[in-house]
Protein backbone atom coordinates (compact mmCIF):
# COMPACT_ATOMS: atom_id res chain seq x y z
CA UNK A 1 0.00 0.00 0.00
CA UNK A 2 0.47 3.31 -0.41
CA UNK A 3 0.17 6.83 1.91
CA UNK A 4 -2.28 7.83 -0.66
CA UNK A 5 -4.42 5.40 0.86
CA UNK A 6 -4.91 7.58 3.82
CA UNK A 7 -5.91 10.53 1.42
CA UNK A 8 -8.71 7.86 0.03
CA UNK A 9 -10.09 6.87 3.40
CA UNK A 10 -9.99 11.02 4.27
CA UNK A 11 -11.78 11.77 1.44
CA UNK A 12 -14.85 9.41 2.07
CA UNK A 13 -14.68 10.81 5.66
CA UNK A 14 -14.82 14.08 4.49
CA UNK A 15 -17.94 12.65 1.80
CA UNK A 16 -19.71 11.03 4.62
CA UNK A 17 -19.54 14.22 6.79
CA UNK A 18 -20.71 16.40 3.47
CA UNK A 19 -23.65 13.96 3.18
CA UNK A 20 -24.57 13.85 6.85
CA UNK A 21 -24.56 17.75 6.73
CA UNK A 22 -26.93 17.76 4.04
CA UNK A 23 -29.08 15.26 5.36
CA UNK A 24 -29.14 15.47 8.76
CA UNK A 25 -32.09 17.31 10.63
CA UNK A 26 -30.79 17.78 14.34
CA UNK A 27 -27.91 21.04 14.49
CA UNK A 28 -26.41 18.90 17.25
CA UNK A 29 -25.41 16.24 14.73
CA UNK A 30 -25.02 18.94 11.45
CA UNK A 31 -22.24 20.36 13.67
CA UNK A 32 -20.63 16.77 14.54
CA UNK A 33 -20.74 16.02 11.22
CA UNK A 34 -18.49 19.61 10.44
CA UNK A 35 -16.45 17.83 12.87
CA UNK A 36 -16.44 15.14 10.93
CA UNK A 37 -14.76 16.57 7.71
CA UNK A 38 -12.41 19.35 9.58
CA UNK A 39 -10.90 15.90 10.61
CA UNK A 40 -10.55 14.36 7.55
CA UNK A 41 -8.94 17.07 6.21
CA UNK A 42 -6.37 17.11 9.21
CA UNK A 43 -6.01 13.58 8.45
CA UNK A 44 -5.11 14.54 4.48
CA UNK A 45 -2.58 17.49 5.66
CA UNK A 46 -1.07 14.92 7.95
CA UNK A 47 -0.55 12.38 5.28
CA UNK A 48 0.52 15.23 2.53
CA UNK A 49 3.08 16.28 4.87
CA UNK A 50 4.94 12.40 5.38
CA UNK A 51 4.22 12.16 1.75
CA UNK A 52 6.98 15.18 1.31
CA UNK A 53 8.54 14.61 4.44
CA UNK A 54 7.82 17.87 6.30
CA UNK A 55 6.70 18.59 9.23
CA UNK A 56 4.61 21.39 8.06
CA UNK A 57 1.47 19.33 7.19
CA UNK A 58 0.98 18.23 11.16
CA UNK A 59 1.33 21.82 12.30
CA UNK A 60 -1.74 23.10 9.94
CA UNK A 61 -3.76 20.02 11.38
CA UNK A 62 -2.96 21.31 14.60
CA UNK A 63 -3.93 24.91 13.68
CA UNK A 64 -6.90 23.46 12.42
CA UNK A 65 -7.22 21.60 15.89
CA UNK A 66 -7.16 25.11 17.32
CA UNK A 67 -9.70 27.09 15.35
CA UNK A 68 -12.12 23.87 15.92
CA UNK A 69 -11.98 23.91 19.23
CA UNK A 70 -13.24 27.79 19.36
CA UNK A 71 -15.60 27.09 16.40
CA UNK A 72 -17.20 24.12 18.68
CA UNK A 73 -17.31 26.48 21.74
CA UNK A 74 -19.40 29.22 19.58
CA UNK A 75 -21.61 26.79 17.35
CA UNK A 76 -22.64 24.86 20.62
CA UNK A 77 -23.69 28.26 22.63
CA UNK A 78 -25.65 29.60 19.45
CA UNK A 79 -26.92 26.47 19.21
CA UNK A 80 -27.98 26.36 22.97
CA UNK A 81 -29.58 29.92 22.79
CA UNK A 82 -31.46 29.03 19.97
CA UNK A 83 -32.75 25.90 21.68
CA UNK A 84 -33.39 28.45 25.17
CA UNK A 85 -35.94 30.30 23.08
CA UNK A 86 -37.24 27.98 20.38
CA UNK A 87 -37.27 24.89 22.50
CA UNK A 88 -36.40 22.70 19.65
CA UNK A 89 -32.81 22.03 18.01
CA UNK A 90 -34.22 20.91 14.82
CA UNK A 91 -32.61 23.04 12.08
CA UNK A 92 -36.31 22.89 10.11
CA UNK A 93 -37.65 25.17 13.08
CA UNK A 94 -35.40 27.52 12.70
CA UNK A 95 -35.84 30.20 10.05
CA UNK A 96 -35.10 33.79 11.87
CA UNK A 97 -32.13 35.01 13.25
CA UNK A 98 -33.67 36.57 16.35
CA UNK A 99 -36.53 35.34 18.77
CA UNK B 1 -8.95 9.68 -20.95
CA UNK B 2 -5.68 8.41 -20.57
CA UNK B 3 -4.90 5.52 -18.34
CA UNK B 4 -3.80 6.25 -14.88
CA UNK B 5 -0.91 4.08 -14.89
CA UNK B 6 2.55 6.14 -14.14
CA UNK B 7 5.34 6.31 -16.32
CA UNK B 8 7.29 3.02 -14.29
CA UNK B 9 4.90 1.60 -12.43
CA UNK B 10 7.47 -0.97 -10.91
CA UNK B 11 9.80 1.36 -9.84
CA UNK B 12 7.14 3.74 -8.54
CA UNK B 13 5.74 0.78 -6.67
CA UNK B 14 8.39 -0.87 -5.21
CA UNK B 15 9.50 2.55 -3.45
CA UNK B 16 6.16 3.45 -2.29
CA UNK B 17 5.92 0.02 -0.36
CA UNK B 18 9.26 0.85 1.25
CA UNK B 19 8.41 4.03 3.10
CA UNK B 20 4.73 2.11 4.45
CA UNK B 21 5.71 -0.83 6.83
CA UNK B 22 4.03 -3.74 7.00
CA UNK B 23 2.81 -2.83 10.68
CA UNK B 24 1.42 0.03 9.49
CA UNK B 25 0.23 -1.43 6.38
CA UNK B 26 -1.93 -3.59 8.90
CA UNK B 27 -2.74 -1.09 11.34
CA UNK B 28 -4.57 0.94 8.17
CA UNK B 29 -6.44 -1.93 6.91
CA UNK B 30 -7.91 -2.39 10.56
CA UNK B 31 -8.35 1.23 11.72
CA UNK B 32 -9.54 2.47 8.10
CA UNK B 33 -12.70 0.87 8.36
CA UNK B 34 -13.07 1.21 11.60
CA UNK B 35 -13.26 4.82 11.48
CA UNK B 36 -15.34 4.84 8.34
CA UNK B 37 -17.78 2.60 10.06
CA UNK B 38 -18.26 4.77 12.62
CA UNK B 39 -18.88 7.97 10.09
CA UNK B 40 -21.35 6.28 8.89
CA UNK B 41 -22.83 4.93 11.81
CA UNK B 42 -22.71 8.54 13.06
CA UNK B 43 -25.36 9.88 9.73
CA UNK B 44 -27.44 6.69 10.21
CA UNK B 45 -27.83 6.66 13.82
CA UNK B 46 -31.60 8.37 14.43
CA UNK B 47 -30.48 8.99 18.42
CA UNK B 48 -28.40 12.14 18.71
CA UNK B 49 -26.47 10.45 21.75
CA UNK B 50 -25.38 6.98 19.50
CA UNK B 51 -24.51 9.23 16.89
CA UNK B 52 -21.66 11.61 18.86
CA UNK B 53 -21.04 7.89 20.07
CA UNK B 54 -20.00 6.83 16.71
CA UNK B 55 -18.36 9.70 16.10
CA UNK B 56 -15.85 9.21 18.88
CA UNK B 57 -15.18 6.03 17.89
CA UNK B 58 -14.17 7.84 14.77
CA UNK B 59 -12.26 10.32 16.03
CA UNK B 60 -10.13 7.62 18.09
CA UNK B 61 -9.11 5.80 15.30
CA UNK B 62 -8.05 9.01 13.49
CA UNK B 63 -6.04 9.39 16.49
CA UNK B 64 -4.25 6.05 16.03
CA UNK B 65 -3.88 6.66 12.51
CA UNK B 66 -2.03 9.69 13.25
CA UNK B 67 0.06 7.63 15.27
CA UNK B 68 1.00 5.22 12.56
CA UNK B 69 2.06 7.61 10.69
CA UNK B 70 4.50 9.07 12.97
CA UNK B 71 2.82 12.07 14.28
CA UNK B 72 2.80 11.22 17.82
CA UNK B 73 2.18 14.51 19.38
CA UNK B 74 -0.72 15.04 16.99
CA UNK B 75 -2.03 11.57 17.73
CA UNK B 76 -2.47 12.22 21.58
CA UNK B 77 -3.48 15.59 20.91
CA UNK B 78 -6.04 14.60 18.91
CA UNK B 79 -7.21 11.79 21.36
CA UNK B 80 -7.30 14.58 24.26
CA UNK B 81 -8.76 17.39 22.87
CA UNK B 82 -11.34 15.91 20.21
CA UNK B 83 -12.45 12.76 21.84
CA UNK B 84 -11.66 14.06 25.51
CA UNK B 85 -13.00 17.71 25.40
CA UNK B 86 -15.03 18.54 22.31
CA UNK B 87 -16.86 15.01 22.05
CA UNK B 88 -17.53 15.36 25.49
CA UNK B 89 -18.91 19.06 25.27
CA UNK B 90 -21.19 17.38 22.33
CA UNK B 91 -22.70 15.21 24.92
CA UNK B 92 -22.93 18.02 27.41
CA UNK B 93 -25.28 20.00 25.16
CA UNK B 94 -26.87 16.78 23.57
CA UNK B 95 -28.26 16.22 27.35
CA UNK B 96 -28.92 19.84 27.76
CA UNK B 97 -31.02 20.06 24.65
CA UNK B 98 -31.71 16.76 24.91
CA UNK B 99 -35.52 17.17 24.17
CA UNK B 100 -35.92 16.47 20.65
CA UNK B 101 -32.39 14.70 20.37
CA UNK B 102 -33.59 11.91 18.06
CA UNK B 103 -34.45 12.93 14.25
CA UNK B 104 -37.63 13.16 12.76
CA UNK B 105 -38.53 10.70 10.23
CA UNK B 106 -40.25 13.23 7.62
CA UNK B 107 -38.64 14.57 4.48
CA UNK B 108 -39.28 18.16 4.55
CA UNK B 109 -37.80 18.85 1.04
CA UNK B 110 -39.31 16.24 -1.17
CA UNK B 111 -36.18 13.80 -2.53
CA UNK B 112 -33.02 15.92 -0.17
CA UNK B 113 -31.70 12.65 0.85
CA UNK B 114 -31.94 11.03 -2.19
CA UNK B 115 -30.02 14.06 -4.02
CA UNK B 116 -27.79 14.31 -0.96
CA UNK B 117 -26.51 10.71 -1.34
CA UNK B 118 -26.24 11.66 -4.95
CA UNK B 119 -24.37 14.69 -4.77
CA UNK B 120 -21.76 12.63 -2.07
CA UNK B 121 -21.22 9.99 -4.20
CA UNK B 122 -20.36 12.12 -7.22
CA UNK B 123 -17.94 14.19 -4.30
CA UNK B 124 -16.42 10.86 -3.69
CA UNK B 125 -15.71 10.14 -7.19
CA UNK B 126 -14.29 13.34 -7.99
CA UNK B 127 -11.39 13.05 -4.88
CA UNK B 128 -10.80 9.95 -5.84
CA UNK B 129 -10.15 9.94 -9.54
CA UNK B 130 -8.57 13.55 -8.75
CA UNK B 131 -5.95 11.83 -5.80
CA UNK B 132 -5.36 9.07 -8.32
CA UNK B 133 -4.14 10.78 -11.15
CA UNK B 134 -2.76 13.62 -9.31
CA UNK B 135 -0.43 11.19 -7.17
CA UNK B 136 0.10 8.44 -9.10
CA UNK B 137 3.71 9.23 -10.25
CA UNK B 138 4.65 10.80 -6.39
CA UNK B 139 7.42 9.27 -4.62
CA UNK B 140 6.37 9.52 -0.99
CA UNK B 141 9.37 10.40 1.45
CA UNK B 142 10.56 8.20 4.04
CA UNK B 143 8.80 8.95 7.30
CA UNK B 144 10.37 10.94 9.77
CA UNK B 145 12.15 9.87 12.78
CA UNK B 146 9.99 10.67 15.38
CA UNK B 147 13.29 11.28 17.81
CA UNK B 148 15.13 13.22 16.01
CA UNK B 149 14.49 16.81 17.00
CA UNK B 150 12.91 17.57 13.62
CA UNK B 151 10.55 14.87 13.04
CA UNK B 152 7.20 14.49 14.33
CA UNK B 153 7.66 14.14 18.40
CA UNK B 154 6.90 16.83 20.94
CA UNK B 155 10.20 18.39 19.99
CA UNK B 156 10.39 19.08 16.50
CA UNK B 157 6.48 20.32 16.43
CA UNK B 158 7.45 22.91 18.86
CA UNK B 159 10.60 23.67 17.05
CA UNK B 160 8.09 25.01 14.26
CA UNK B 161 5.51 25.97 15.61
CA UNK B 162 7.43 28.68 18.11
CA UNK B 163 9.70 29.23 15.09
CA UNK B 164 8.16 29.83 11.57
CA UNK B 165 4.69 29.84 12.72
CA UNK B 166 5.24 31.70 15.55
CA UNK B 167 2.38 34.72 14.46
CA UNK B 168 -0.09 32.25 13.24
CA UNK B 169 0.12 30.81 17.54
CA UNK B 170 -0.24 34.38 18.67
CA UNK B 171 -2.93 34.81 16.67
CA UNK B 172 -4.86 31.16 17.98
CA UNK B 173 -4.61 32.69 21.29
CA UNK B 174 -6.41 36.27 20.27
CA UNK B 175 -9.05 33.79 18.24
CA UNK B 176 -9.44 31.28 21.98
CA UNK B 177 -9.93 34.59 23.75
CA UNK B 178 -12.50 35.65 21.62
CA UNK B 179 -14.01 32.35 21.51
CA UNK B 180 -13.65 32.13 24.72
CA UNK B 181 -16.15 36.07 25.30
CA UNK B 182 -18.35 34.63 22.70
CA UNK B 183 -19.19 31.48 24.44
CA UNK B 184 -20.08 33.36 27.64
CA UNK B 185 -21.90 36.16 26.29
CA UNK B 186 -24.24 33.64 23.90
CA UNK B 187 -25.19 31.91 26.94
CA UNK B 188 -25.40 34.53 29.39
CA UNK B 189 -28.88 34.83 30.68
CA UNK B 190 -30.15 38.12 32.69
CA UNK B 191 -32.34 37.88 35.38
CA UNK B 192 -34.46 41.45 34.39
CA UNK B 193 -34.36 40.94 30.52
CA UNK B 194 -36.84 39.61 28.49
CA UNK B 195 -37.59 36.21 29.14
CA UNK B 196 -34.94 36.09 31.93
CA UNK B 197 -35.63 33.83 34.71
CA UNK B 198 -37.59 34.88 37.54
CA UNK B 199 -37.19 35.09 41.14
CA UNK B 200 -38.95 32.58 43.59
CA UNK B 201 -41.44 35.00 44.86
CA UNK B 202 -42.68 36.06 40.76
CA UNK B 203 -42.69 32.66 39.86
CA UNK B 204 -45.43 31.80 43.04
CA UNK B 205 -48.04 34.68 42.41
CA UNK B 206 -47.44 33.56 39.18
CA UNK B 207 -48.51 29.96 39.42
CA UNK B 208 -51.46 31.07 41.67
CA UNK B 209 -52.26 33.87 38.68
CA UNK B 210 -52.70 30.47 36.65
CA UNK B 211 -50.03 31.33 34.56
CA UNK B 212 -49.27 28.19 34.85
CA UNK B 213 -50.90 24.37 34.53
CA UNK B 214 -51.21 23.92 38.08
CA UNK B 215 -50.09 26.20 41.41
CA UNK B 216 -47.47 23.43 42.81
CA UNK B 217 -44.68 21.72 41.61
CA UNK B 218 -45.03 18.38 39.75
CA UNK B 219 -45.08 15.57 41.87
CA UNK B 220 -41.95 14.10 41.82
CA UNK B 221 -40.97 10.40 40.74
CA UNK B 222 -40.47 7.27 43.42
CA UNK B 223 -43.62 5.79 44.71
CA UNK B 224 -43.59 7.20 48.38
CA UNK B 225 -39.82 6.59 48.92
CA UNK B 226 -39.99 3.13 47.65
CA UNK B 227 -37.87 4.23 44.71
CA UNK B 228 -36.01 6.97 44.07
CA UNK B 229 -35.58 6.44 40.36
CA UNK B 230 -36.30 8.80 38.00
CA UNK B 231 -38.42 5.84 36.34
CA UNK B 232 -40.21 5.31 38.54
CA UNK B 233 -43.36 7.57 38.38
CA UNK B 234 -45.30 8.55 41.33
CA UNK B 235 -48.81 7.10 42.67
CA UNK B 236 -52.12 8.84 43.53
CA UNK B 237 -53.36 8.38 46.55
CA UNK B 238 -56.02 5.91 44.58
CA UNK B 239 -52.86 4.06 43.40
CA UNK B 240 -52.92 5.17 39.78
CA UNK B 241 -50.04 6.74 38.21
CA UNK B 242 -49.78 10.25 37.94
CA UNK B 243 -49.29 11.29 34.72
CA UNK B 244 -47.07 14.59 35.41
CA UNK B 245 -44.58 12.26 36.95
CA UNK B 246 -43.88 10.38 34.00
CA UNK B 247 -40.28 11.26 32.51
CA UNK B 248 -40.50 12.42 28.96
CA UNK B 249 -37.12 11.04 28.16
CA UNK B 250 -36.43 8.06 29.33
CA UNK B 251 -38.34 4.77 29.93
CA UNK B 252 -40.91 4.67 32.53
CA UNK B 253 -41.16 1.61 35.28
CA UNK B 254 -44.04 -0.20 33.69
CA UNK B 255 -47.09 -0.45 35.23
CA UNK B 256 -47.16 -4.01 36.04
CA UNK B 257 -44.16 -3.80 38.12
CA UNK B 258 -45.95 -1.88 40.19
CA UNK B 259 -48.63 -3.52 40.76
CA UNK B 260 -47.98 -4.32 44.70
CA UNK B 261 -47.04 -0.54 45.45
CA UNK B 262 -50.12 0.46 44.03
CA UNK B 263 -51.97 -2.00 45.86
CA UNK B 264 -50.23 -0.85 49.25
CA UNK B 265 -50.91 3.06 48.24
CA UNK B 266 -54.69 2.06 47.54
CA UNK B 267 -54.89 0.82 50.64
CA UNK B 268 -56.63 -3.02 49.78
CA UNK B 269 -53.49 -4.54 51.41
CA UNK B 270 -53.20 -4.05 55.07
CA UNK B 271 -50.62 -2.28 56.42
CA UNK B 272 -47.45 -3.50 58.33
CA UNK B 273 -47.65 -3.56 61.83
CA UNK B 274 -46.60 -0.57 63.47
CA UNK B 275 -46.13 -2.72 66.65
CA UNK B 276 -44.16 -5.66 65.08
CA UNK B 277 -40.20 -4.87 65.91
CA UNK B 278 -38.90 -7.00 63.12
CA UNK B 279 -40.54 -6.24 59.54
CA UNK B 280 -42.31 -8.98 58.24
CA UNK B 281 -40.83 -10.97 54.70
CA UNK B 282 -41.22 -9.47 51.87
CA UNK B 283 -42.95 -13.06 50.82
CA UNK B 284 -45.47 -12.67 53.40
CA UNK B 285 -46.13 -8.90 52.97
CA UNK B 286 -47.42 -9.42 49.62
CA UNK B 287 -49.76 -11.81 50.07
CA UNK B 288 -51.52 -9.67 52.25
CA UNK B 289 -52.12 -11.72 55.47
Amino acid sequence: MTPTYYLLLSALLFTIGAVGVLVRRNAVVVFMCVELMLNAVNLSLVTFGRINGEIDGQVMAFFVMVVAAAEVVVGLAIIMAIFRTRRSASIDDTNLLKY
Amino acid sequence: MTPMTPTTPLLAQATAEATVSTGEAIAFWILGPLALAGALGMVFARNAVHSALWLVLTMLTLGLLYLAQQAQFLGFTQIIVYTGAIMMLFLFVLMLAGRDSSDSVVEVLRGQRLAGALLGVGVAGLFATAMARGLADVTPAAPLDPWSPEGGGAGGLGRVIFGDYLFPFELTAALLITAAMGGMVLSFTTRHGKGGRKTQRELVEARFRGEYERPSPKPGPGVFATANSVATPALLPDGSVAPESLSELIENTSAARLEEQRRQVAGDVPKPDAHALVAPDESEEGKGK
